[in-house]
């Protein structure tokens, strides 16, 4: 009789205390082990402590707490959607799958669940196009954004032509590496430059065979879509064949530090594309007083600054911004994924935000419409300075094409629509 | 001759160098297989951790640094010197002495009789946790592994050879990094074959191999020889380690080499040195001129399955590889 009315009390108290804010829930499938992790840990290292900061410094967004829930997925495709299977039902706001294959799984899992996706330079690309992809975000560059912008890169450094230039692909034999492909074919017809194409099967240990037909053809320039041990070996074997590095060009996920130290003072030279900015920015100054010296930081601190931990935290910021839009669109500070998803559709990134985040001119300037979930499209061009240990930006943002890009992108999302019987639409 | 032909004799060349790598790779399993019948699936892990090792201690790298901070708070990571490449890799090799007696003391000597099949499983649990130990101990990050080991094209073969097809042949190219590889394995080769044929411990060996009760009859020491092959075979991994890791930094994707043996162990046989290097000459040259020939005619990458494929078409008609033992069995 005790032990009943024992609990009454407890169940009318906990009734009478009215409801609590919960946590802002944000679920990071990572990868510290396996092949990738040499790129798996900076980018979460920094995903995790900008949130970090924001719960250290400014009690989260809104006042509301953010709860990061990692989840290890080593890469791996059935892993990462055990992952979003575990965690969905925790009130995730949003996944950043960081993996091609793992996105391609968790598509029309997290549409029908209304959890969006933020998938920014890679995943499915077509996923640009809102009407048909709603909830899946791949702003603010996708794969095919990123072989455009090689390309007017390469135009600008040929005085607007490459009539007659031959212009390879060196790609990991994957989903993820053929993705630039059909853009390639249709810029190669545009623009009059030859295009061939050079598979390595994952993990790309060993390229001898692609190097040496790369000798044999002598390719103007080799642009590479590569991912963990394959980006090392191929920067180790184009300076075997003393292939020009100035001529060799990666993309954002084949351009960090750990691609092309190994290579030593042979891989100065060596180009990649970038969506955001590397520099020190103020923002590291917060991290490392409010979470690395606080003992809050991910890792050890060492990433910071690095390639792939800004790009991590930058990721963060573009989900802390579209937290913020939502909670103002919706004038609530506990907000539901579907709302989340109003945010990032909302979402408008200007010079001020950047300043607002500690990291000014990080990203390019842009907004996110129903229509339109991939963002500018823009990148730039970095460069490896082996001396310095550094990358030094080339460029300014640079432009994709779009008037080639948009139709890719309208054929291959309204496939998808009829394939799945969605009617796409902005209502 | 057009220069079509040179460069498919330079295919060739190059696939031989490849060849040597993966026999490599596929010569630590041999020799636990040959001594203990264990296929040893943690050799490529075994590769990763020595290089691993042999980075971190080149590199004054305090072992599970990482460990130790999070639990104590401190910050620790280096110890302040640099070792030495040659003392490096000494040192590297009695770590790989202290795992053969550990894998020997705490793992197979509990399954001494078992079923081969539970010796298998037992490598693969070892694979897992030798992979979480070696993260742990040096963590996962890439690592440079400068061991003063030449890269790049041999000028010399290449201006020598550039005259023979014309304006469109550049001379062969082969990496130095190859002809190295391929010299240390003529020369372990040599010095493993001796030691089996002329030590008393390659003799103890070699009766192991043979008849494990029969060694045991005359009072041979299984316990001793088990640990003195996995050794071997933790040394073999150590040069198998240097070789891959100096291409692609160490990694850990150096433990996927081991996929890059197996075809070769299917065709040189799984109980013979010399079969490991021919059968990886063979794989070598075969995976490259089919890369070469047919590649472009399907999409190219075809090396990972075209391996497998030619190994499975030599046991399709010699089924214990080109150069195993064949096996008859009374019934």
């Amino acid at each position: 009789m005790k032990m009943k009315t024992l609990a009454a009390a407890l169940i009318a108290g906990a009734m009478a205390s009215g409801p609590a804010l919960a946590d802002l829930v944000i679920p990071d499938l990572s990868y510290r082990t396996g092949p990738f992790a040499a790129g798996g840990v900076p980018f979460s290292d920094g995903y995790q402590d900008y949130f970090a900061l924001l719960n250290a410094r400014d009690g989260g967004i809104g006042g509301v707490p953010i709860r990061l829930v990692e989840c290890e997925t080593g890469y791996n495709t059935e892993k990462g959607v055990e992952c979003y299977e575990n965690t969905k039902g925790e009130g995730a706001l949003v996944y950043q799958p960081l993996s091609t294959g793992i996105t391609y799984q968790l598509i029309p899992r997290a549409t029908a669940d209304g959890i969006p996706l933020h998938t920014m330079g890679y995943g499915r690309t077509s996923a640009a196009n809102g009407a048909v992809f709603r909830n899946v975000f791949n702003y603010p560059a996708n794969y095919w954004d990123g072989a455009s912008i090689a390309v007017n890169y390469l135009l600008d450094q040929n005085e607007g032509s490459l009539e007659g230039k031959t212009v390879a692909l060196l790609y990991h034999n994957s989903a993820y590496g053929k993705e630039p492909i059909p853009t390639l074919e249709a810029l190669s017809a545009m623009h009059g430059f030859n295009f061939t194409q050079i598979a390595v099967d994952s993990p790309g240990q060993e390229q001898t065979s692609q190097w040496l037909q790369i000798r044999r053809e002598r390719p103007d320039y080799v642009l590479m879509w590569g991912w963990g041990v394959m980006n090392q070996v191929a920067v180790q074997e184009a300076a075997n064949i003393r292939f020009p590095m100035e001529n060799f060009i990666g993309i954002w996920w084949s351009g960090a530090e750990h691609d092309v130290t190994p290579a030593g003072m042979d891989a100065n030279g060596y180009k990649a594309l970038n969506m955001n900015r590397v520099g020190e920015y103020p923002v590291f100054d917060e991290i490392r007083e409010h979470v690395i010296e606080a003992g809050l930081a991910a890792g050890d601190g060492s990433n910071i600054g690095s390639v792939l931990y800004t790009r991590g935290m930058y990721a963060a910021m573009l989900a802390a911004e579209a937290i913020r839009t939502a909670q103002e669109m919706h004038g609530t500070d506990d907000i539901t994924p579907e709302m989340m998803r109003d945010g990032m559709e909302a979402l408008e990134v200007t010079e001020a935000t950047m300043e607002s985040w500690g990291a000014p001119g990080i990203g390019p300037v842009f907004s996110v419409t129903c229509e339109d979930h991939g963002g500018s499209g823009m990148g730039i061009v970095q460069q490896w300075n082996a001396e310095a240990g550094e990358w030094v930006a080339l460029t300014e943002y640079i432009e994709s094409d779009q008037s080639v890009i948009e139709p890719l992108v309208m054929e291959d999302s309204m496939a998808f629509a009829s394939e799945n019987g969605i009617e796409p639409g902005c209502t | 001759m057009p220069a079509d032909f040179y460069f498919a004799i330079e295919v060739i060349l190059n696939g031989l160098m490849a060849g040597v790598l993966y026999s490599l790779v596929a010569l630590g399993f041999v020799l636990i297989f040959k001594a203990s019948g264990i296929f040893n699936y943690a050799q490529g892990v075994m590769a990763l951790f020595a290089a691993m090792t042999l980075v971190g201690i080149m590199n004054g790298q305090v072992p599970f640094a990482h460990l130790f901070n999070a639990i104590f708070g401190t910050e620790i990571h280096y110890f302040g010197w640099q070792v030495p490449a040659l003392f490096a890799i000494l040192l590297t090799t009695l770590v790989m002495v202290v795992f053969a007696w550990a894998v020997q003391r705490y793992i197979f000597r509990h399954l001494v009789g078992q079923e081969p099949i539970i010796l298998f499983m037992a490598t693969i649990g070892l694979a897992y946790f030798l992979e979480g130990v070696g993260d742990l101990m040096w963590g996962s990050d890439i690592k440079t592994l400068d061991v003063g080991l030449p890269q790049g094209a041999s000028f010399w073969i290449e201006e020598q050879t550039a005259f023979l097809g014309g304006e469109d042949f550049f001379g062969f190219f082969i990496d130095q990094l190859d002809i190295v590889a391929a010299g240390v394995a003529i020369v372990l080769v040599a010095v493993l074959v001796a030691f089996s044929q002329y030590t008393k411990q390659g003799r103890a060996m070699r009766a192991v191999a043979d008849d494990h009760q029969a060694a045991l009859s005359v009072g041979i020491s299984l316990n001793y020889i088990w640990i003195l092959v996995w050794s071997l075979a933790g040394f073999v991994a150590l040069v198998a380690g240097i070789m891959w890791g100096a291409k692609s930094g160490v990694q850990f994707s150096l433990s996927l080499i081991a996929l890059k043996a197996l075809p070769v162990l299917m065709l040189g046989g799984f109980t013979s040195i010399p079969g490991a290097i021919v059968g990886g000459l063979i794989i070598g040259v075969g995976e490259q001129l089919f890369e070469f020939l047919v590649g472009p005619l399907v999409g190219g990458a075809t090396e990972n399955w075209f391996a497998y494929v030619l190994a499975l078409l030599v046991l399709v008609f010699r089924p214990q590889g080109l150069f195993g033992e064949r096996i008859i069995e009374r019934v």
